[in-house]
């Protein structure tokens, strides 16, 4: 495995180039381009707004803008795991002429994948932190947890990432699949409602290793608090875990990639 | 620079044939399935082919060496393997310094972006580094002559365009071992021309270069050795003129049995005094042909062609094209026939060949390579393929006066 990620290393730029194409054709391809990073957090938020508001209005309290930035704060992350899981998914698939002609370390395709959403992910954060700061939501020194939990999120979107594209490479039906996933997993996922709201049976939705990054960002950016050290703790291990099953797993699968395709 | 580029050691490459489950879907029911039946699993045996059998050469720096074989003989296999796309199933393959393969001219080429961005991209694929493409990108698109078009997004390119812009990148990879595959067939023959000289020069800077192509006039021209795979085995080694006569001896056989409904049983050549293999340029020469039908077959023609030394047809007529018409036999029945010819060529060994062909439908019967060559011989000295009988008529030395214009 060593010699492997130092083959990785050695074709780095390789792959930013293939992140840095990624980027540039998606942005170049359509006037979706700049709109794919912002307009989808923006749904995503709009939606969690509308839900935050029927919250309110069934609870006969006022919606709060704590809680507007705490679904802001969400959904941009989890905009970001599920764009990069969808491209990661077909990164293999879709370079196929390249995965059967020439010689390269293959995870350079959805490592790229990744890195090219997480570019989306700074551009939307851009707008993010100018709507934190219209709505004056404040410093506090707990932000210094974000790149904690940024790491913790990307270990996790690569390690995924790797898993369900070389799947999918050889089940064509992995892809839809992971598509139902993806759409569903939002209900199961504390984005547009808080954990703290299921009270004591919360900590099953945190078994999730997706909720305590995000109730992290929402802990840190709008309640002001320190994120749950254990529950991101068990996070972070799952992540690092399936960054390196993931890793392995594409690794065993790789020398076949070429006559399975 | 003699040591050792790439080494390949006793390789087998084995496949499976028949079904693959390439969806869940369908692999699931047929992993229950298998649970019951267990004695099917020995069937799998009987799907397997061996593409490499065995196989085992090195290649030195400075050395090209080329590697032909019919269809299906396991070269496609050979090359993914050696530029380490596939993985053999059993034996070693090492390579010694940079590899790069000229696969696919392209394939790494994005759509939507325009030349000058492909060239950083593919340059990349192709394991150059940024600063090396960034120092060599004008040098690229002046090899390529698309200076004009190199802004703009290559899904507007012309198949041509495209292909030279791939094979510029390809060519300016500075290997150490370069494996080559069918690729000089792009662009015009300027461009061509341009791509061998190309080729020629990596060689000359000491790269080790593997060709693989059915183009044999290509591989005479460019490797000093040659490889020959049959049937997934490596049949022989050598020079290649020697490897690409055997090569074309080996092509009679279009069917290993007796199956052939036509065969042809007989052919001779022979000048003035008799049977004979060495001629005159502008020597006459007849060739007598006869060709038994096992089975009744129609609409047939017998074709006679000559090839060159590196075995580029330089010559073909057959008894259908000289207005004889086309000829039918019943099974048992023998056609003959005989053709004349003058041997215009320049000095030279020749091949000469023979088919049995039917025209409307393409399919040829049976071909063979007659085991006499032509060799030519003459006073003058004539290179080439064709003796056009020259003379020199008239020589002077002119001299320019004093004040004259040139």
């Amino acid at each position: 495995m060593r010699e492997e990620l130092r083959e990785l290393y050695r074709y780095r730029e390789l792959l930013y180039m293939i992140a840095y194409r990624d980027i540039k054709v998606r942005y170049k391809q359509s006037i979706m381009g700049f709109m794919w990073a912002v307009l989808m957090p923006i749904l995503i938020v709009m939606s969690g707004v509308v839900v935050r508001y029927a919250y309110a209005l069934a609870a006969h309290a006022p919606l709060k803008t704590a809680d507007i930035a705490s679904v802001a704060v969400k959904s941009l992350p989890w905009a970001f795991l599920v764009s990069s899981i969808r491209f990661a998914c077909l990164s293999l698939i879709n370079n196929k002429e390249l995965v059967t002609k020439i010689y390269f370390p293959k995870e350079i395709f959805p490592i790229a994948a990744v890195m090219a959403s997480f570019f989306d992910l700074l551009v939307a954060s851009c707008a993010l932190v100018i709507f934190l700061f219209v709505v004056q939501i404040g410093w506090t020194p707990y932000l210094l947890w974000i790149p904690v939990l940024v790491l913790t999120m990307v270990l996790l979107a690569a390690g995924i990432g790797m898993i369900v594209s070389a799947a999918s490479l050889f089940f064509r039906d992995v892809k839809f699949i992971v598509e139902v996933l993806l759409t569903f997993g939002i209900f199961f996922t504390p984005v547009f409602y808080d954990v703290g709201m299921f009270g004591e049976k919360g900590k099953w939705l945190l078994l999730n290793p997706v909720s305590p990054i995000l109730d992290g960002f929402s802990a840190v950016v709008a309640r002001h608090q320190s994120p749950d050290l254990a529950w991101l703790a068990y996070s972070f291990g799952f992540a690092v875990v399936s960054v390196l099953g993931g890793y392995i797993f594409f690794k065993h699968l790789e020398p076949a990639f070429a006559e399975s395709i | 620079m003699s040591d050792v580029a790439l080494r390949m050691e006793q390789v087998y490459k084995k496949f499976r044939k028949g079904e693959v489950y390439n969806s869940l879907r369908d692999l699931l029911p047929a992993l229950t399935g298998k649970m019951f039946r267990q004695q099917e699993l020995n069937e799998s045996d009987n799907r397997e082919f061996w593409a490499l059998q065995d196989v085992s050469f090195e290649v030195k720096h400075g050395e090209a060496l080329g590697i032909i074989g019919r269809n299906g003989a396991g070269k496609s296999t050979a090359l993914k393997i050696l530029s380490r796309i596939i993985k053999p199933t059993r034996g070693r393959m090492v390579v010694y310094g940079r590899l790069s393969a000229l696969i696919e001219v392209a394939a790494g080429f994005h759509q939507d972006l325009t030349g000058r961005e492909n060239i950083f991209l593919y340059g990349t694929i192709l394991g150059m580094t940024k600063r090396e493409i960034a120092s060599k990108v004008e040098q690229i698109i002046a090899f390529s002559g698309i200076e004009e078009f190199i802004d703009t997004p290559v899904k507007r390119y012309s198949s041509g365009m495209y292909a030279r812009l791939g094979f510029s990148v390809a060519a300016h990879v500075d290997p150490e071992v370069l494996i080559v595959d069918e690729v000089l067939s792009v662009g015009d023959f300027v461009f061509q021309r341009k791509c061998v000289e190309r080729m020629k020069e990596v060689i000359c800077s000491g790269a080790a270069v593997l060709f693989v192509s059915h183009n044999l006039r290509t591989v005479a021209e460019f490797c000093n050795r040659c490889l020959l795979l049959e049937r997934g085995r490596l049949m022989m080694t050598g020079s290649p003129n020697e490897v690409i006569q055997s090569y074309m001896q080996s092509t009679r056989i279009i069917s290993h049995d007796d199956s052939r409904a036509v065969e042809i049983s007989q052919v001779r050549i022979r000048n003035r005094q008799g049977e004979s293999v060495r001629f005159e340029s502008g020597e006459t020469a007849w060739v007598d042909v006869e060709v038994t039908a096992r089975r009744p077959r129609t609409k047939m023609a017998v074709v006679l062609f000559v090839r060159d030394e590196s075995y580029y047809e330089v010559f073909n007529t057959s008894t259908e094209r000289l207005g004889l018409g086309s000829f039918n036999l019943e099974s048992g029945e023998t056609f003959a026939c005989t053709f004349e010819l003058r041997l215009n060529f320049a000095n030279g060994t020749f091949h000469p060949f023979v088919a049995v062909y039917r025209y409307d439908t393409e399919t040829l019967l049976d071909q063979m390579e007659l085991t006499s060559r032509i060799y030519i011989g003459s006073e003058s000295d004539v290179r080439g393929a064709v003796n056009c009988f020259p003379r020199v008529v008239r020589h002077e030395v002119l001299r320019v006066t004093s004040g004259a214009s040139v």
